[in-house]
């Protein structure tokens, strides 16, 4: 029986292919990409202030409001943000990629390997949450500060504007700080991967021309990973644009782009708003994803 | 050899707008060594896989003992395959791999490991059953695949190139060893391969292969002696090829033909050929001394090259260096050109 | 030659610098959550002080026997348990699809079954939760679970995928050589080979699930998932010294079976080197 089965199969590759193809294709048709297409029509809804019930008709008047001067600030504040996380994380994680995929022996780069991915795949959560234990008025910062006798410095920082706050758990730079720390082995991965790509001979040849170690670093060696900092970009930026965890518990009460949309859908249950607010993360990685794709960012990945 | 083990009629494979195999017609004899001859792409490949049942042709059909087999699985034919890269299961042992095709027959454990064992004598590996396939090296694995496809008793034996991955001298032995185990079950071997003196060493008959079509069908020597076409007489061994007025010049008719290097003796000018010799005139231009034997390149007194390579039975290689831009008479026997079709 | 020669011990410094920021970015990552370990037995209810004013095991029993705590752990295992089956199934169909065959639009296929990944996790969110105010789906078990397969596919796929093509062709061909029908080459020959990428597929879709707060947020409505529990004693800490030691809970539930799969996966890339 069985085997009248296998060999009914066997002689029509199709209909077998169409056989794997259709439960996830039709899982992510209608789920995923059902679920973006309402997205689309939800944006082009509004809400009727009086009622709170979600108008269905056709309107584009829920992406004028985007446009207001509070929302652009938003916008603008979110980008800014990710762009310094970005750039933030791109300084700290080359130093280790580049020692992992040129220096490190093959026990030490398994290991280096493994600390930069278990962070990676661990709770998001706890990994946030133990910021609020070091950031805390009484932390480990403060008490460092204290030991160091830095903490005139430290109030004096926190009184500045836009990066201070009351304390470093309620400030932009604990926001910064942290977001930093999260996405950080997003960014190691990917530079690690391209250095690994630039062969020894390169480098080699570069010095036997006459480079000196800085001059080769600086005329062979980045602009080879630099495919790789793009790469762990698009997810550094793009991580930050959508959270709304990480502001809502260490920023001041200035909105990001996440808390907008978490605040929208949830406590004024307006989701055309939520929706057209979105398109604009998704606007933006899509601009951001092209000028990647341009700089040979999918290579890497 | 009466029967046919395996019968083509006009068969082809087209992939979209590619006929891999184009209409071919072939007859492969009960019990022969028979060898799938060609360069890659022409075919000889997918030639197998649609006796094996990987492919199916587009058109015709394929016998298999008189039963048409064109539209059944590979696991229905009693066909079996020593694939290229041998396709050992690395989660099995030596001995799970042997006795795979026997377990889904559902034969009893015990009677699966008295087969497993005779096997593993017949392709010398007696002991290794309890191996991975990962401990063992290049030329052990090929053994392993020859014997887990030989333990099911197939009607006919396929081999996509299996010497292939080994180097030299272990080709040479495998292929000995090869010819010996098909002599002793029996069982008609069907072989691929792109490398002609591996067809010549061991096969019954050859077909050569060329862009999906067949060019000839005979014995190694057939083929060697007689190429029919200016393909043949090419990929199998070195050939002149003569046509046109140099060929009227010395035969008196036009055609294309053909002479093997080795047929062609160098004389010196006054030598008289006889009447069933052919002889032409030329100058040498090159000498390459190679150890065993010399190849000249001899320039035609009217128009054209011709290889000659003669062994160096006396002559040294200060000797053959002499004889570089003298003029030399050519002579070789008339029955040892073809004429070439095609 | 000469230029070389002035040349090494700079290259020298260099690696050595190199060295010690490579270990302070590595210790950044680390060290905060570590401190969590410490954090779960300090004596402080009221505020994080630091350093800890007392050390005490109490925290532990009482963490483990919240109600709350343990009916979040509850919920977040059901999920993720079931997320990570319907992962395995998704992802694996679509591996062998993209495996066996060539058709127009493969590549779309990778590139659709990574987007709930690659896009930020509220344009996921946000869009499952409008399509359920859509058509009016209410939130349920249900919702979280469907939410957490649609990102979970992807390991599975890329994992599976990845051993098929590092197992080669013809080793299914050979079964069938054999006489094993498609059913019994999948048992014997398919499923023993990428087994293991299954486990690792499956390890990291589950932590990935017992994970995640972003998308989940949208689509749990007032159910609370263990990270979404966290989160709100972020918010309003009722219990701390419980929510270190759940917190601590946490890093080893997910870290043992991420290391798991890394051996795994390291393990079976390293056999099939030296075949070669």
């Amino acid at each position: 029986m069985l085997s009248r089965v296998s060999t009914y199969l066997y002689l029509r590759p199709k209909l077998v292919l169409g056989l794997l193809l259709v439960p996830p294709l039709l899982w992510f048709l209608v789920i995923y990409i059902g679920s973006l297409i309402s997205l689309l029509v939800n944006s082009f809804f509004s809400l009727d202030s009086f009622t709170g019930q979600i108008v269905r008709e056709f309107t584009l008047k829920t992406y004028a409001k985007l446009f207001e001067t509070s929302n652009l600030q938003i916008f603008a504040r979110t980008t800014i943000m990710a762009a310094l996380v970005t750039i933030a994380c791109a300084a700290l994680a080359f130093p280790l990629s580049y020692y992992m995929a040129r220096f490190a022996t093959p026990r030490m780069k398994t290991f280096l390997y493994i600390g930069v991915t278990l962070p990676l795949w661990s709770s998001y959560v706890v990994r946030v949450y133990s910021w609020k234990l070091i950031l805390a008025q009484e932390g480990i910062v403060s008490w460092f500060a204290r030991i160091v006798q830095l903490d005139g410095l430290l109030d004096w920082y926190l009184s500045l504007p836009i990066v201070g706050g009351p304390s470093l758990a309620i400030s932009s730079t604990g926001v910064f700080l942290v977001f930093v720390y999260i996405w950080l082995p997003y960014m190691v991965i990917p530079i690690q991967t391209a250095l690994e790509r630039v062969p020894k001979s390169l480098i080699e040849a570069s010095s036997d021309l006459g480079a000196k170690p800085a001059q080769t670093f600086r005329n062979v060696i980045l602009p080879l990973a630099f495919p790789g900092v793009i790469a762990g970009s698009i997810f550094t930026f793009s991580l930050t644009l959508g959270d709304f965890i990480v502001p809502q518990l260490f920023g001041s009460s200035a909105y990001t782009i996440g808390r907008a949309v978490l605040t929208f859908q949830g406590t004024s249950n307006n989701i055309p708003l939520a929706a057209a607010f979105t398109m604009g993360p998704i606007l933006i990685m899509i601009v951001y994803l092209l000028i990647a794709r341009k700089l040979g960012a999918f290579d890497a990945l | 050899m009466g029967e046919s083990a395996i019968l083509f009629k006009n068969v082809s494979r087209h992939f979209g707008e590619v006929k891999a195999v184009d209409d071919v017609t072939l007859e492969i004899h009960d019990g022969e060594f028979f060898s799938m001859l060609g360069p890659s792409g022409s075919g000889k490949t997918t030639c197998l896989r649609m006796i094996a049942g990987f492919d199916r042709p587009t058109l015709g059909q394929i016998f298999l003992y008189g039963q048409d087999v064109s539209n059944l699985p590979p696991y229905d034919r009693s066909v079996n395959t020593v694939f290229q890269d041998y396709a050992l299961f690395p989660h099995m042992t030596v001995g799970e791999n042997i006795a795979y095709g026997l377990m889904i027959k559902g034969l009893a454990k015990d009677q699966r490991k008295k087969q497993v064992d005779e096997m593993l004598d017949l392709v010398r590996l007696t002991g290794f059953a309890d191996r991975k396939p990962s401990q063992l090296s290049g030329g052990q694995r090929q053994r392993v695949a020859l014997a887990r496809a030989l333990v099911n008793h197939p009607k006919v034996l396929l081999l996509d190139e299996p010497l292939g991955a080994l180097d030299l001298k272990l080709r040479q032995q495998m292929q000995v060893e090869l010819k010996a185990i098909q002599q002793r079950v029996g069982i008609t071997f069907i072989f691929v391969t792109h490398d002609q003196e591996e067809a010549l060493t061991m096969s019954d008959r050859i077909a050569v292969f060329n862009l999906g079509k067949i060019e000839q069908v005979g014995s190694p020597a057939d083929i060697y002696e007689h190429p029919q076409t200016s393909f043949v007489a090419g990929f199998v061994g070195v050939s002149n090829l003569i046509g046109g007025e140099v060929a009227k010049r010395i035969t008196g008719a036009e055609d294309k033909f053909s002479i093997r290097p080795e047929k062609i003796h160098l004389s010196s000018m006054d030598a008289k050929a006889d009447a069933d010799m052919y002889s032409a005139t030329g100058k040498v231009r090159d000498v390459v001394y190679l150890g065993l034997y010399t190849r000249y390149l001899v320039e035609l007194d009217g128009g054209g090259d011709l290889v000659v390579v003669e062994q160096n039975l006396k002559s040294t290689s200060m000797d053959v260096m002499k004889s570089k831009g003298q003029q030399t008479r050519l002579m070789w026997k008339k029955e040892h050109i073809s004429k070439l079709g095609g | 030659m000469l230029s070389k020669n002035t040349s090494q011990p700079s290259v020298e410094r260099g690696s050595r610098w190199l060295q010690a920021s490579a270990i302070a970015v590595l210790l950044f990552l680390h060290i905060p959550m570590w401190l969590i370990f410490l954090y779960s037995f300090t004596t402080d209810t009221a505020a994080y002080t630091f350093p800890p004013p007392g050390l005490t095991l109490k925290w532990i029993p009482q963490a483990l026997s919240n109600p709350e705590m343990q009916a979040a752990l509850s919920l977040s295992i059901r999920v993720a348990s079931l997320a990570t089956v319907a992962a395995l199934i998704l992802g694996t169909l679509a591996a062998a699809a993209v495996y066996r065959s060539d058709f127009f639009g493969k590549e779309a296929i990778s590139f659709m079954l990574l987007l709930p990944l690659a896009l930020p996790g509220i344009v996921t969110g946000i869009a499952m939760r409008s399509a359920m105010s859509l058509i009016s789906i209410p939130f349920s078990y249900w919702t979280i679970v469907i939410g957490h397969a649609t990102f979970c596919v992807v390991v599975v796929y890329n994992n599976v995928l990845a051993r098929f093509r590092r197992s080669g062709g013809s080793m299914i061909e050979a079964s069938m050589d054999l006489g094993a029908n498609s059913f019994q080459t999948f048992w014997h020959i398919v499923l023993p080979n990428i087994g293991t990428a299954l486990l690792a597929g499956a390890i990291l879709a589950f932590s990935l699930s017992f994970d995640e707060v972003i998308v989940t947020t949208f689509t749990a409505g007032q159910q609370e998932t263990l990270p979404i529990w966290i989160l709100g004693q972020m918010f309003k800490p009722r219990s701390r010294p419980i929510t270190n030691v759940t917190a601590m809970l946490v890093v080893i539930i997910t870290a043992l079976p991420i290391l798991l799969a890394q051996r795994i996966t390291a393990g079976s890339s390293d056999t099939e080197g030296s075949n070669k």
